[in-house]
């Protein structure tokens, strides 16, 4: 007899509690942002796609199209061409695509690369329509952004 | 024509209260819906809807229209009458308890002597709505929600009519007029505080809200008794839960909070409905509270609640009411 | 479903599919039900429908190359797969791993076990229908994901870890994000008891609802929160002690009754244990390299047999690699904690209510991505 109250007085304030905390979040400030209105800032260390760094010296890319990255990579989502020009030293970089469908983010190729040549890029707002969107030609985006 | 004379106030009353009464169940639903979502929202430290009109306030319009402009879609091997049938039955029963609430003094539908009596009758046609709409969508997931529904608003009416009925016992009529306007002094929920509480429990058990949810539980049974409902048919079974949501707050109103009577106002017998509208939305701003805070009980645990911890309870005030006002 | 199952007293009984599309089953399960009334007198799952195979990919890879897959069968838990996969190649390859980069090792998978314990808690209970705890659940697990983010690049399937160390190295802007994040949580846990634990409606779904006992438990093979919560004090981080974790003084929870509610405080409480773990190790955190100084390009594995278990937040994870000599494995073979987890509930939850069913399977924490491989 006495559990059958002792129960009832226990749960009604356990319930009366758990009102407590849910006002008192009603009237907290809200923490969540509207997004295409407002966005947050992205920290730069976040891991986008690769894309090819522009060496501040030469004022293009670093690759030495030694297809490292390619050899690396668990996916198989890079093909890197060069060719032997004359008069220059070393070969010329003339394709470096990114198939993004099959990449998995791991680094493999940022980390192999020996001259350092790639790094990760901040893109996150990635929706497309057409799965050739994302063969991303990362030579083309260098050229295009210096 | 002498005949035709006499009635036409009637008639032009009837169809003026018929118009504010639909008028009163859209606009409830209207305002609910939206109210709904933005207290869940801000519960859940998020605005709620911001997209259409200023701070959203337009959404329940457009989601009006498209719920309109759907596809009525029916199941395969459904029962198409009494598929079809299952929303309307859910949605016509709100408008006659709409005509007996007593808004203020003067404004009132029809006052029956048996006002009352004649609200919870309506109000338990709900069970037969989701019975059929359950079974006849040809789906086992509606159909458990469907059984269930029934047995849990079968047991919540009693607490509920014996909470009422203290009340009853003090003011010796079953009119909610009489009842409104018995309150004073003070108001009933002072002198039968264990009785308003029985009849919030149940009033939460019969229109299917959380925690008492079961019948259209989310997470355990996709939507439940109208998993295969689409456009106006669950439009329609969402408009009734509203309505009744409404109508059960009145009634709570009119019993336990005296109606319309509060601080008074310039041509107080119409303006009462203010103070009225008032208290209806603060019981129902409470509903939408415990709504978001509470987890959903199960299933026999419900069963145990009534049978084991209301109707004694609701027993007991009822008898220990019925000694005071002899003695008194 | 075999038909004769379906004769005599069972004729009945009405099957119903809590189908691979269910809200309240965590990923693509499918778990037919034989109902009677409301009881679900006979349970059986059926999986296999994320199959995708990692197992066979991983003999096809080089070794060094399978450490993002290894982040895509638990994607609640993935720095701590990436974390034991890592262990197995040292343990093969012998190489050693800076004292700095193991120090990094652990804060970082304790963090990982608070957020995977922190969405288990909200999605649980928006299973039994309370639907704003989850929000204030991921409120704190996005402070969890932007502190890791900042340092590994991605917030949830992590590749972090690397043969040899971690990618790359923490800063102080990490250590003091992390302790305030620590006084954050710390000051939160008084009000998930006051709005949940303490709560008289989910003490009633949650207690006595699937029972476990240390047979039953030793039978399956079960592992993690659930074993601790029939009262046996497993932990890998304990009886086979790994990484810096011996150096570390910290509680292991565990409860007495078996059922949904021990499992549920063992994992409140265990939340609480990895914050001191966390805490020990930023204060202990020494200097040196993140990473392992000579890690070769192409990793050959001597031939032989090699095993790596480690405490993932469903319990034990282990890996088991036979290798042949080369740099590609021979055979790699994953124990998931969830596949033992999941083979309960036959025994367990039968003759009970369907909302008991569904209580019970999310007392029990599944992923089903690492059901599936």
């Amino acid at each position: 007899m006495k559990s059958y109250f002792s129960k009832l007085f226990t749960g009604a304030w356990s319930l009366i509690l758990g009102l407590r905390v849910t006002i008192k979040a009603m009237f907290s400030p809200i923490v969540t942002v509207q997004y295409p209105r407002e966005k947050l800032e992205i920290t730069p260390n976040y891991r986008g796609h690769i894309d090819l760094v522009k060496d501040a010296e030469t004022g293009t890319h670093k690759c030495i199209s030694c297809g490292t990255c390619q050899r690396e990579c668990p996916s198989d989502c890079i093909v890197v061409v060069g060719e032997k020009r004359e008069g220059v030293k070393g070969k010329v970089l003339t394709t470096f695509t990114l198939d993004f469908t099959k990449c998995s983010l791991c680094g493999a190729c940022v980390e192999a690369c020996p001259t350092k040549a790639l790094d990760y890029s901040n893109d996150y707002e990635l929706a497309g329509t057409a799965r050739q969107e994302f063969y991303f030609n990362i030579l083309k985006r260098l050229e295009e952004r210096e | 024509m002498e005949t035709l004379h006499s009635i036409l106030p009637e008639l032009i009353r009837i169809i003026v209260c018929g118009i504010c009464g639909a008028v009163i169940v859209f606009g409830n639903a209207l305002v609910m819906g939206y109210a709904e979502r933005k207290l869940a929202g801000h519960i859940m430290l998020r605005p709620g809807p911001m997209e259409v009109g200023w701070h959203g306030i337009l959404q329940l319009v457009l989601d009006g229209l498209k719920l309109m402009g759907k596809q009525l879609v029916v199941p395969k091997m459904a029962d198409k009458p009494l598929y079809m049938f299952a929303p309307l039955l859910a949605f016509a029963p709100v408008f006659v308890p709409l005509l007996l609430i007593p808004f203020s003094d003067k404004l009132q539908g029809f006052d029956l002597d048996v006002g009352m009596l004649v609200i919870l009758a309506f109000a338990s046609i709900n069970v037969l709505a989701i019975l059929i709409g359950g079974w006849s969508s040809n789906n086992k997931y509606s159909l458990l929600g469907a059984f269930r529904s029934v047995s849990q608003n079968i047991a919540y009416e009693i607490p509920m009519l014996l909470s009422l009925l203290a009340v009853v016992f003090m003011t010796n009529t079953f009119s909610l007029r009489e009842i409104a306007a018995a309150q004073s002094p003070v108001w009933f929920v002072v002198v039968q505080p264990l009785a308003f509480l029985i009849y919030i429990v149940s009033m939460i058990a019969e229109t299917n809200r959380a925690p008492f949810d079961l019948p259209e539980a989310e997470s355990e049974l996709t939507a439940g008794f109208h998993t295969e409902y689409s456009g106006m048919s669950f439009s329609l079974f969402v408009l009734g839960e509203y309505a009744n949501m409404f109508i059960v707050c009145s009634v709570a109103t009119v019993f336990f909070l005296g109606g319309s009577s509060g601080i008074p106002l310039p041509y107080f017998e119409y303006t009462g409905a203010v103070w009225f509208l008032l208290k209806v939305y603060a019981l129902m701003f409470f509903l939408v509270w415990i709504r978001w805070t509470y987890p959903r009980t199960r299933f026999d645990q419900l069963m145990n609640f009534c049978w084991k911890y209301l109707i004694p309870f609701s027993l007991v005030n009822l008898l220990i009411t019925v000694v005071v006002v002899k003695l008194i | 479903m075999n038909v004769e199952a379906l004769e005599d007293d069972r004729h009945h009984r009405f099957v119903l599919n809590m189908g691979p599309q269910h809200p309240s089953t965590h990923g693509v399960l499918r778990v037919v039900l034989e109902l009677e009334g409301e009881y679900a007198m006979h349970l059986s799952p059926v999986i296999g429908y994320g199959h995708r195979c990692h197992e066979k990919i991983a003999e096809h890879k080089p070794a060094k190359s399978f450490m993002p897959n290894t982040a895509r069968m638990d994607y609640l838990g993935a720095l701590i797969y990436n974390q034991g996969y890592a262990q197995l190649l040292e343990k093969a390859t012998g190489i050693e791993v800076p004292l700095r980069a193991e120090y990094i090792r652990v804060i970082t998978s304790e963090l990982n076990r608070i957020q995977s314990h922190l969405l288990w808690y909200g999605a649980y209970l928006l299973d039994l229908g309370a639907f704003t705890p989850i929000m204030y659940a991921f409120d704190d697990r996005e402070h969890i994901l932007d502190i890791l983010e900042d340092v590994t690049g991605s917030r949830l399937t992590y590749c972090y870890h690397r043969v040899g160390g971690v990618s790359k190295d923490i800063d102080d802007k990490f250590v003091t994000r992390t302790r305030e994040f620590i006084d954050r949580l710390r000051s939160r846990f008084p009000m998930y008891e006051d709005l949940v634990n303490g709560n008289v409606i989910l003490q009633n779904r949650l207690l006595d609802v699937g029972e476990l006992t240390p047979n039953i438990c030793a039978r399956y093979g079960v592992t993690g929160p659930l074993l601790r919560g029939t009262g046996v004090a497993y932990d890998i981080r304990r009886s086979e002690p790994y990484s810096v974790y011996p150096e570390f003084d910290f509680e292991i929870p565990t409860e007495t009754k078996g059922d949904a509610m021990a499992s549920f405080l063992v994992r409140f409480r265990e939340m609480e244990q990895s914050l001191r773990i966390i805490e020990q190790a930023l204060d202990k955190l020494p200097e040196g390299l993140s990473m392992a100084a000579k890690v070769p390009k192409k990793l050959k594995i001597p031939a032989g047999d090699y095993n790596s278990s480690v405490e993932a937040p469903r319990g034990e994870l282990s890996y088991y690699l036979v290798a042949d000599g080369s740099d590609v494995p021979y055979r790699l073979k994953i124990r998931t904690p969830s596949y033992s987890n999941l083979s309960t509930i036959p025994e367990t939850c039968s003759g009970m209510l369907l909302s008991d069913v569904v209580s019970a399977m999310g007392s029990l924490d599944l992923v089903i991505p690492e059901i599936d491989r």
